[in-house]
């Protein structure tokens, strides 16, 4: 269907000009902030104070370099990808189980879990953050990457549900009841059907939801105070303060962790897209 | 509803659906429920004079008497005022790409791609944009406007819009995404028979694409009134530090500042249930949508 919108697109060309110019002024815009970024990355403090805005030239690599060795940036690093990951993999796996019994059971409170997973996508997690902190200090794992593993993973949650429960009860009905006849259990028919069919919104979810977990500040920020157990976000903070004067090196560290996700959205920028209008209404 | 076979009931089959809820349940009340009912303990908590804690409203009272309360609450909902500004450009730019463009999907995934950076990245990279020498003063000098420039973040004038840009410029690409996946699955007969029947560009958007789209629109908006209260901490945080003053103070970044740089654990719960309170309208609004949408979808 898309093909087929864009040919008839393609006829009309000269009386398009004016949207192509609005859409090239609207591009420039969103691309210009990110242009700086890499530009300043490859720029000597020297080449910056004269020449903010034009191509690093003289290009040096001594900005990348120094972030991976002054900072604790390859630290953050590990530490952001084990968060992400660890917090995926329970989310997800979690949710997944949650889903299937509300899309396949009827059973009393189901309708009530279902809209308490809605309302909870409202909740700011600012209001939840004291007493969480208070929380892991007694149970010991401040500073430590369990907990904001933890959170996150809690946090994921209500919208994994929702995405996943809407996606489920569009699945035909007939195979769960041929298999549920053919003598699987539900738990077989949960592992061995509905997962594989499932398997592009699992990966919308969990590309979708590991932009969340690889950006977020305010938790990384209130849990992990130790320098050595920061993520990138809190830990690039703490990293302008510490090279305030040096706004190239910022830059770079910037970089650094933009990367992954603009690696993630090169190779896969039609799963956020679907992942983030499946949540939307028809 | 996928099919269930009725009357074999069991008491295994009747507990079967609560196992599955089990992990996903304990993570829910550890991570959301817990923390709920504890800062509304904790903000009805207060000290005596004996030195015995009991339950009143003084968390209350101060919180009300503050007027960095009243100005924080008020920066939110200034905040919300870029909500229409973001859905009306959002809404162009998808309604541009939609007629006649050649390339669209390039300048689908550039106008995108600032929804998928850091907000602290974001943050860091405004901070220069919109500095003394920044490339918007830069611009403004060079257009003989030098008298209009300043430091956008440093100013309590200008400091709230410059920070509603930046959440604009992050947001729209979410917007037009969205809206887009819409149009695309519009019937395009309604849209040609106004073209026939003589509907100019306005007219035809105004009373045949606007009115087919008012439900991604409705959720659209929820959504970002959500982000406008709930998620803009990043932004300040990485951006201003709540300042000049209290300019740009919003209700997140205060009660982190009273849960851990004041340490009054008192106060930022008694903050944290009327940031809760707010939203609680939000939640009911989140309830209706989100519901009708899946009812339209099963």
């Amino acid at each position: 269907m898309k093909t087929s919108l864009v040919s008839q697109r393609g006829k009309n060309w000269l009386a398009s000009i004016p949207n192509q110019i609005i859409l090239i002024f609207f591009s420039l815009l969103a691309v210009f902030p990110v242009y700086y970024m890499f530009v300043t990355a490859f720029k000597t403090r020297q080449t910056w104070l004269h020449n903010q805005f034009g191509l690093p030239i003289p290009f040096t690599l001594q900005n990348i370099a120094d972030a991976f060795t002054k900072g604790e940036i390859p630290l953050w690093f590990g530490n952001s990808v084990i968060v992400t990951i660890a917090s995926l993999v329970v989310s997800t796996a979690v949710s997944a189980l949650a889903a299937y019994a509300i899309a396949r059971f009827r059973f009393p409170g189901r309708a009530f879990y279902f809209n308490t997973m809605i309302a909870l996508m409202v909740i700011p997690p600012a209001v939840l953050i004291l007493p969480l902190f208070v929380l892991m200090v007694n149970i010991g794992l401040i500073n430590k990457l369990p907990s904001v593993i933890i959170i996150y993973s809690g946090l994921l949650i209500p919208f994994s549900v929702y995405l996943l429960v809407s996606f489920f009860r569009s699945l035909p009905p007939e195979l769960f009841d041929a298999a549920a006849i053919d003598g699987c259990s539900n738990l077989d028919i949960f592992w061995r059907i509905t997962l594989p069919l499932s398997t592009p919104a699992l990966v919308t979810l969990v590309v979708v939801n590991a932009l969340f977990v690889w950006n977020e500040l305010l938790i990384a920020l209130v849990f992990l105070q130790d320098e050595a157990a920061k993520t990138l976000m809190p830990g690039l903070t703490l990293f302008k303060g510490h090279f305030t004067v040096n706004e190239p090196l910022i830059m770079a560290g910037a970089l650094i962790a933009t990367v992954p996700m603009i690696l993630l959205y090169l190779f896969g920028q039609n799963l956020f897209v679907e992942g983030l209008v499946a949540g939307a209404v028809k | 509803m996928l099919g269930k076979k009725p009357s074999t009931g069991t008491i295994s089959r009747k507990i079967e659906p609560y196992l599955y809820l089990a992990p996903a349940t304990i993570l829910i009340v550890l991570v959301f429920l817990y923390p709920i009912v504890d800062i509304l303990r904790t903000s009805l908590l207060q000290n005596t004079a004996s030195g015995i804690k009991t339950f009143g409203v003084t968390n209350y009272r101060l919180v009300f008497d503050d007027p960095v309360f009243w100005q924080a609450l008020g920066n939110n909902g200034k905040l919300l005022f870029s909500v229409p500004i973001l859905t009306a450009l959002s809404l162009l730019v998808a309604i541009l790409l939609f007629e006649h463009v050649r390339g669209w999907l390039v300048y689908r995934g550039i106008i995108f791609m600032p929804y998928i950076l850091a907000v602290p990245v974001v943050g860091m990279t405004f901070v220069y944009l919109l500095g003394l020498n920044g490339i918007v003063n830069t611009l403004l000098r060079g257009a003989g406007l030098g008298f209009l420039a300043q430091d956008w973040l440093g100013s309590v004038k200008w400091v709230l819009p410059s920070l509603s840009l930046v959440i604009i410029y992050r947001e729209m690409g979410f917007g037009v995404v969205l809206f887009l996946a819409r149009l695309m699955s519009l019937e395009q007969e309604t849209l040609e028979a106004a073209a026939i029947d003589g509907a100019n560009w306005w007219q035809k958007h105004v009373y045949v694409t606007l009115p087919q789209l008012s439900g991604v629109i409705e959720f659209f908006v929820v959504v970002e009134l959500i982000t406008m209260l709930s998620w803009v901490f990043a932004y300040v945080f990485t951006m201003t530090g709540g300042g000049p003053g209290f300019a740009s103070t919003v209700m997140e970044f205060y009660i982190w500042k009273h849960a851990f740089a004041f340490r009054s654990p008192g106060i930022a719960s008694a903050l944290a249930v009327v940031l809760l309170a707010v939203t609680a309208l939000l939640i009911v609004l989140q309830l209706r949508l989100r519901r009708r949408s899946l009812e339209e979808a099963a």
